[in-house]
Formats: structure tokens, C-alpha cells, sequence
């Protein structure tokens, strides 16, 4: 049941973001071109995720656990650092440079567009390299 | 390129977004941040614990278009750039950047916000702001 509750998680995310046309790299683009041809479509993505989310997230948390594990794993940090900053500026010229961020990257990848496919695994390396430079020395050197 | 207006499928997709971020918060106490989950079942460091469901979670994701065209009977609209070399500096700069950011659209820009985290509302003002400038040097001062 635990499984399947992920399962469907999955599927629910990925027919959102195709629904909602965020999985089209033109439509993202374009909510992005404030002075061409914009279509703010995206911005009704954003919101009806949130008018859930908002109240559903303050419901779920006044469990004292999740269904199916003893503790929820949220972010507790509430610092600034260079990283939050340089990181989400980065990931913000890649997202308006191909019209792609991870979860519809990864949606697209059975449509096997030749963009995605070029996308996707360069997106992965990308993934890999920022996790080497947040830990210089991976567990299985250092030790 | 022109996009139709599509205020009401974006906002019915948004809703599906929102439910299944609920439910893996229900069900697993988790975050439903995509950068996240991909990367901590990616090297280096994989976390162990977490691979089964992570794996599962974009199992799903990634037979959602497979059921859209089985459903609909037609696949999805979308127009993808074929130009190799930038797409794969795109693919780059987002997966680096959202790791090294702790989250992209989803973790900061739907998640983060609706738990009022001001770490994920910097966040998603800042890509927001690159993209927004990326896309404006791209059409109106690179393309012309």
C-alpha cells in the first residue's frame, strides 16, 4: 500500500504538470517572455498547486506522523547561504535557456523528444556534480 | 512561438500537482521536490533508505505520458528545441543548480511556499528573476 501510495504520487505529478502544460518547453518560454509572447498560463499552475497544498499540507501536519513512517522529514533550515542564492539563480538560467526543470524533463523523457533526450542526461550529470561539490570527499574516499 | 491562454487545464493541473504533493507528505512525511528526490538516489552518497520509494515516485512520472496517450489517444502538445549543445548547458545548469539550491519549481516554488518557508520564497524570487531575464536576453537581445 505504501508503494502504491508513491505510485500514484508519481503518476498524479506527472499528468499535473502535462494537464497543466508545464511538460511543454514553449509554454514555459513563454510565460517567461513578459515582453513577446507571453502566456500566463503557468502562473494558474503555481496557484492551483498552492490553493491545495496550503490547507492540505496544515491538515496532513497535524498528525502526529505520517501514515505509513514515524516521523515527517521536513526541511528544517531557515538560514541564507551563498549556496540557496548561486544555486537557484543558476537553476533559473538553465530553466529559461531550454524551457525545462526536473519534473517535466523527466515526464517528457517517454515522448523521446530529441531535445529531452539531450536534456535529461546532461540535467543528471549536472545533479551528480553539485552533489560532489557539496561533499569534496565522497564517503567511500575519505574513509 | 504563440501558446493558447489555458487558464483552466493549468489550474486543474496545478490541483493534481498539489494533491499528489499532499499525498506524499501524508503517506511518507516527504517533501515532493523533484530535484530532490532524483538526486539523493543519484551518486554520490546514495541514500540507501530512501532508493525504493524514490525510484517508484518516478516510475510513476515517467508513465504518465504513456497513460495520457492511452487515455486521450494522442500525445501530448509539446515543441522541444532540437539545439543540442543548449539544451545540454539547460540540462547542466538545472540539475546543478537545483541541487546546489536545495530544490527547484516544485520543492521551493510549490512546496516551500505553502509551508511560508523563507528560505524557499527567496529561492523561487530568484529563479524566477534569472529565468525571466534568461528568456528576455534569449528572445529580445541574442535572438532579435
Amino acid at each position: 500500500m505504501h508503494i502504491f501510495s508513491t505510485l500514484i504520487a508519481g503518476l498524479l505529478f506527472g499528468t499535473g504538470l502535462i494537464l497543466s502544460g508545464m511538460a511543454n518547453p514553449a509554454k514555459v518560454q513563454n510565460f517567461l517572455d513578459l515582453f513577446g509572447t507571453w502566456d500566463p498560463s503557468l502562473a494558474f499552475v503555481m496557484g492551483g498547486a498552492i490553493m491545495v497544498t496550503m490547507p492540505g499540507f496544515w491538515l496532513v501536519q497535524k498528525r502526529a506522523t505520517p501514515l505509513f513512517h514515524d516521523v515527517f522529514h521536513l526541511p528544517t533550515r531557515t538560514d541564507f547561504d551563498a549556496r540557496l542564492v548561486v544555486g537557484s539563480a543558476t537553476f533559473g538560467i538553465g530553466w529559461g535557456l531550454g524551457g525545462f526543470c526536473p519534473g517535466p524533463a523527466l515526464t517528457s523523457l517517454p515522448l523521446a523528444a530529441s531535445g529531452t533526450l539531450m536534456f535529461v542526461p546532461a540535467m543528471l550529470v549536472g545533479m551528480m556534480i553539485a552533489k560532489y561539490t557539496a561533499a569534496p570527499f565522497p564517503k567511500s574516499i575519505a574513509t | 512561438m504563440e501558446t493558447d491562454f489555458t487558464p483552466f487545464a493549468s489550474l486543474a493541473g496545478g490541483v493534481l500537482i498539489g494533491l499528489s504533493a499532499i499525498v506524499l507528505l501524508a503517506a511518507h512525511g516527504r517533501i515532493a521536490g523533484i530535484s530532490g528526490i532524483v538526486s539523493r538516489i543519484l551518486p554520490p552518497a546514495v541514500d540507501r533508505a530512501g532508493l525504493p520509494q524514490g525510484i517508484v515516485f518516478l516510475v510513476g512520472l515517467l508513465l504518465a505520458a504513456p497513460l495520457w496517450i492511452l487515455v486521450t489517444g494522442a500525445p501530448p502538445v509539446q515543441v522541444v528545441s532540437d539545439n543540442g549543445p543548449l539544451l545540454v548547458i539547460a540540462g547542466v545548469l538545472v540539475g546543478f543548480g537545483s541541487v546546489m539550491g536545495n530544490g527547484c519549481t516544485s520543492g521551493h516554488g510549490v512546496c516551500g511556499i505553502s509551508r511560508g518557508s523563507a528560505r524557499s520564497i527567496a529561492a523561487t524570487m530568484t529563479f524566477m528573476a534569472t529565468a525571466f531575464v534568461t528568456v528576455f536576453v534569449l528572445r529580445h537581445i541574442v535572438g532579435g
